[in-house]
């Protein structure tokens, strides 16, 4: 209570300084303090992002508000005003047309959406998650000589892993970061689909495996903030949460020869290692980063026999393997990213007795023993996965 | 934890086994035996009252639209009832676990809880509550007989009771889904979701979802084909629009949700990779896919709805609905337009501001039309003489809270607002919003509504208004709170908490979900007074509200043919034109009434469908080939009973309409 009467006094004085726009944003905070206490962290964050987007909440709900307080007083009035029981009231049953009405019912709300969906495309472009920043806030504009701080994000069951390329250290279910630095994080899953959600930095991104979603936000006062999966994902999902640190640069390296002062490797074995489902995972700092686990995780390929997403769009963009493909995985690997693909798919063909495959011999996995595609569709059960050699030419 | 072996598999059992009663939860034990003792109760009445041939011959067999509305109607209240178990018990575990303790449930059987809730709600309350609503006031708003199809009408229904039937039996044999109540893959596949679960969520909506969809077709040619001569599109009374786009929805979407639900089927069944990440397989298909059945679904619940309103409020104001037509095209607009805004379930994907922009926009527009209803029905309140009967105060009740929704609504759909309130509790709030005070007000007022009409005698309006009070102090209570735990950062499916700032508003919505509880159980207890003093609360004239549509023109409850002879209709509101017109109820010269016979092939095929669908959830692969078989086999054989239709004789339609005319008669002198 003492503590919403604080900020109560606190947005108070901002209302009193400040320009009109401040006005406007404070009244509803007040309400909704009033209402709430505090710790609305939706609406008064710490990040520039979440906090104009608490400001766009603010702002729609006002637009808002103009037809729906009048409908709700109008229903009210409407209700007491016409009671049968009020005979002083007129009665005409069968008014029920008036063209100009008609057009004020349709078009006062067409003009307020027109304005809200105005405000939605700007807002929608200018608070697009994968664009870098233009503003560290609302008075700062960034410095271009800054790189923004890369942060790789891995929604595992049922933890975060937090991969720091740029520092070659990776920390588990706690990230942190310098405070008015722009963050851009990078963001996958070795699991289901889960969503990182920062609330005091800004909104959510989903998380999926074998796809990369992209973050960039910035955190503009120090703290220790909440962060958590938004989205369903098993069994440990309520305990997948983690500590956000927003600090000052002398802390944040501090915090970083913390990390590096371990002596855990985070490598393809300890990701394997770590990827095993575990609820409530203590915070864990790692020293060094195996600078192609990322890529590993992002192509499903972390256990070395598997072949990497990126390696098999490529074969089948360059029309597939054939039957013969599919045992010929190993021989894929690197495929996405050689200098000449084509040449090397012909090459592996012709060692394998096969021209570059035609339409009419590729398969359907259909055929295949099903045996073989069960271990290749859940490579999480399997640690390695033996092809049939009998059948490889 | 469950710890059932469901890798064994025999040819004759399945996955069947003895360990898959979960006999060591004690929730659900507890569960079990009142479930149990109530049913056996329940069996054993109809036995010692000798009521089975009855039930069989008037009911289950029935192929009378009014009593096929009546029986959904009835299993939409079971459902409501395990449905609001199931939040009361989420309820109980999050003021638990947010005041510092680990609450009672695992996260396991949490988890199966809010998917059961979720599922049951949407599929099992709600729509078997709007379905049979359209179905029994729908025909008799038109002037028909029966729908266009009445045997597909009571298959429909059977089937719809077959998957309800499925959801239950998963409560005791083996366990339900934990994947949320649209089961998203891949935590919804097999890699991540080994158990029978999600197999008892598909084959339960699969067999639901037959019925629905041939239901959609069914009202829809009805509406088309058997309106009475008279009623043009334009005289249609705004429910049956309502409910005609209504249905046009149920037939354009529910086939998108069998055959997502059937890729889904095969990558649990037989190993293939449409939703997994790998193999080319995309999860982010699966949930496009589900959305673009699932936005339409919302419209599909709420249009009829809608159209409810629209009829409680004309008759209660004593008026003509204002704009008519303007309600008429802001229900076909939100139609189509609902088609086109599935994506704002999932702004947070990563499409771009383009994409993302187009669908918050669509979205918004959407409250357009529906703000135009709102204003429709303030300005038939205008200079109207309003009664606060039961069906008036739920739409007031309404009226005041649908536009909080529809305006947190519209504030989901502003894509960077909905970065920091998507999965939150603040969504809860709202949909929740949405759909109890849009549509289950809607349904509790429809049924305060039309009961007498079904039933000869009215409600008693005491404990309808009890129940109105604590459904709507119960709302306000359970809800506001979750938009602020929204606003505090606090995500939905939550059965742990880190600390214990959110106890309150925790504890407060708990409170409020009692409220709940105690307007669930005043209109239990409404309905058992209503019955002890049907006597006095009959209503004679058919017409107990005064209303405007011709449903009220015939008896209460209507004759098996509804309507002696087929009315002729002149204005929108047919039945008060025809009293104003000074109509006169014909006693004489009847004519033969084509009318359909009752079978019990509805009963039988959704009883196969029920195995069938058993059968497969436990991979007992004879059991399904065996009835899937017969189920085939007696629906060709179906196709061969010619002995289907009959006249009714004028004679016995003269008995039938001799005795309400004396029965009004009798009340007009005691009068």
């Amino acid at each position: 209570m003492l503590r919403g009467a604080v900020q109560m006094a606190y947005y108070a004085r901002l209302c009193g300084g400040a320009l009109m726009t401040r006005v406007v944003k404070c009244l509803p905070i007040l309400g909704l303090l009033l209402l709430s206490g505090c710790n609305l962290v939706v609406m008064n964050p710490s990040g520039y992002i979440a906090s104009q987007q608490s400001d766009l909440i603010i702002y729609a709900t006002i637009l808002m508000l103009i037809i729906v307080l009048p409908v709700m007083a109008l229903t009210v009035f409407f209700a007491i005003r016409y009671r049968a029981s009020n005979k002083k009231a007129t009665y005409e049953p069968d008014w029920d047309h008036s063209t100009s009405l008609e057009i004020v019912i349709w078009s006062v709300p067409m003009a307020i959406i027109l304005c809200l969906a105005g405000l939605t495309w700007v807002a929608t472009h200018r608070l697009e998650p994968y664009s870098p920043l233009s503003r560290i806030s609302a008075d700062v504009p960034i410095d271009e000589s800054v790189e923004p701080l890369l942060v790789q994000v891995v929604a595992m069951d049922w933890k975060w892993l937090f991969i720091f390329p740029e520092y070659g250290v990776a920390a588990v279910n706690e990230v942190a970061a310098p405070v008015d630095r722009p963050i851009r994080f990078e963001i996958t899953s070795s699991t289901v689909m889960n969503s990182f959600y920062i609330p005091a930095l800004a909104g959510q991104i989903y998380a999926m495996a074998g796809m990369q979603t992209e973050l960039n936000a910035v955190i503009n006062k120090p703290g220790t903030y909440k962060g958590f999966s938004a989205n369903y994902s098993g069994a440990g999902f309520s305990e997948m949460h983690f500590d956000f640190k927003g600090l000052n640069d002398a802390d944040f390296n501090a915090w970083i020869d913390g990390a590096k002062s371990g002596q855990n490797a985070l490598d393809r074995a300890a990701f394997i290692q770590l990827d095993m489902p575990s609820i409530a995972n203590p915070v864990t700092y790692y020293n060094t980063v195996d600078p192609e686990l990322w890529d590993a995780i992002i192509n499903l390929c972390v256990e070395e026999n598997k072949l990497c997403h990126d390696d098999m769009m490529m074969v089948d963009a360059l029309g597939g393997g054939g039957l013969q493909g599919l045992y010929l995985r190993e021989a894929f690997a690197g495929i996405c990213t050689a200098d000449d693909p084509v040449a090397m798919l012909a090459q592996i063909n012709a060692k394998n007795g096969q021209k570059l495959t035609k339409a009419s011999d590729r398969t359907s996995p259909a055929k295949l023993d099903s045996d073989i595609l069960r271990q290749i569709s859940r490579p999480s059960q399997q640690t390695s996965i033996a092809y049939p050699t009998d059948r490889k030419q | 934890m469950a710890v059932a072996n469901y890798d064994r598999w025999s040819p004759i059992y399945g996955k069947l086994g003895w360990d898959i009663f979960p006999i060591g939860e004690t929730v659900v034990v507890v569960t079990f035996l009142v479930v149990a003792i109530l049913g056996l109760a329940i069996l054993a009445a109809i036995t010692y009252f000798r009521l089975w041939g009855y039930l069989w011959r008037e009911w289950f067999t029935s192929i009378d639209h009014k009593k096929i509305g009546i029986m959904y109607m009835i299993l939409g209240v079971i459902m409501l009832v395990r449905g609001f178990a199931d939040a009361v018990l989420m309820r109980i575990q999050q003021a638990m676990a947010s005041a510092g303790g680990e609450g009672y449930l695992n996260a396991h059987h949490y988890d199966q809880i809010f998917s059961a809730h979720g599922m049951i709600m949407i599929f099992f309350v709600a729509m078997p509550l709007v379905v049979g609503l359209m179905n029994f006031v729908m025909p008799l708003q038109i002037g028909a007989r029966d729908v266009a199809f009445p045997f597909l009408n009571n298959f429909s229904f059977w089937m719809t009771v077959s998957g309800a039937i499925l959801v239950m039996i998963s409560l005791f044999v083996g366990e339900f889904s934990t994947a949320g109540w649209l089961a998203y893959p891949p935590l919804s596949g097999p890699e991540f979701s080994p158990t029978v679960g999600v197999d008892y969520y598909i084959w339960a909506l699969q067999i639901a979802g037959i019925g629905t969809t041939l239901s959609g077709i069914n009202m829809i040619v009805t509406i088309v084909k058997m309106r009475a001569p008279g009623m043009t599109y334009m005289r249609m009374p705004v429910f049956c629009w309502t409910a005609l786009c209504s249905n046009i929805l149920i037939v354009a979407t529910f086939p998108v949700l069998t055959a997502t639900l059937a890729l889904l089927t095969l990558d649990r069944y037989v190993g293939t990779n449409f939703f997994t990440s790998e193999l080319g397989g995309n999860p982010m298909m699966y949930v496009n896919l589900i959305w673009i059945w699932g936005h339409p679904e919302v419209y599909i619940l709420i249009l009829p709805i809608f159209g409810v309103y629209s009829e409680i409020v004309s008759t209660f104001c004593k008026k003509r609905l204002f704009g008519y037509t303007s309600m008429v095209y802001a229900t076909v607009v939100i139609t189509i337009l609902s088609y086109i805004v599935w994506l704002h379930h999932f702004f947070t994907m990563g499409a771009g501001a383009n994409v993302n922009s187009f669908f918050g926009i669509t979205t918004m527009v959407i409250s357009i039309p529906t703000g135009a209803k709102i204003f429709n029905w303030l300005f038939t309140m205008y200079k109207g003489q309003i009664r606060f009967e039961v069906p008036m105060l739920w739409t007031m009740g309404f009226m005041l809270t649908f536009v909080i929704g529809g305006m947190t609504g519209v504030l989901l759909a502003v894509p960077p607002a909905d970065y920091v309130l998507h999965n939150s509790l603040f969504l809860v709030a709202h949909f929740h919003n949405a759909i109890i005070g849009g549509v289950v007000f809607g349904l509790f007022a429809a049924i305060a509504f039309w009961f007498p009409k079904a039933f000869g005698f009215s409600l008693a309006p005491f404990w309808g208004k009890v129940s109105f009070w604590c459904w709507l102090i119960g709302f306000y209570l359970a809800f506001m709170p979750l938009y602020v735990l929204g606003l505090m950062g606090v995500t939905r499916r939550l059965s742990q908490f880190e600390d214990t700032i959110y106890a309150g508003y925790f504890f407060v919505a708990l409170i409020g979900a009692l409220f709940v509880a105690a307007g669930i159980v005043a209109f239990l207890v409404q309905i058992y007074v209503s019955i002890l003093n049907r006597e006095k609360l009959r209503d004679v004239t058919g017409d107990p509200w005064d209303s405007r549509t011709l449903e009220w023109s015939t008896s209460s409850p209507p004759p098996f043919y509804n309507f002696a002879f087929t009315p002729r209709v002149h204005d929108i509101d047919a039945w008060w034109h025809m009293k104003q017109a000074g109509y006169k109820r014909p006693t004489t010269d009847f004519e033969p009434i084509h009318m359909p016979r009752h079978t019990g092939t509805g009963v039988i095929l959704a009883a196969v469908a029920t195995v069938l669908g058993f059968a497969l959830v436990w991979h007992i692969w004879w059991l399904a080939a065996v009835s899937f078989i017969v189920a085939i086999g007696y629906a060709i054989d179906h196709t061969f009973n010619y002995d289907r239709d009959y006249y009714v004789k004028p004679e016995e339609v003269a008995e039938i309409e001799g005795a309400r005319t004396r029965l009004m008669t009798q009340k007009a002198y005691a009068v």
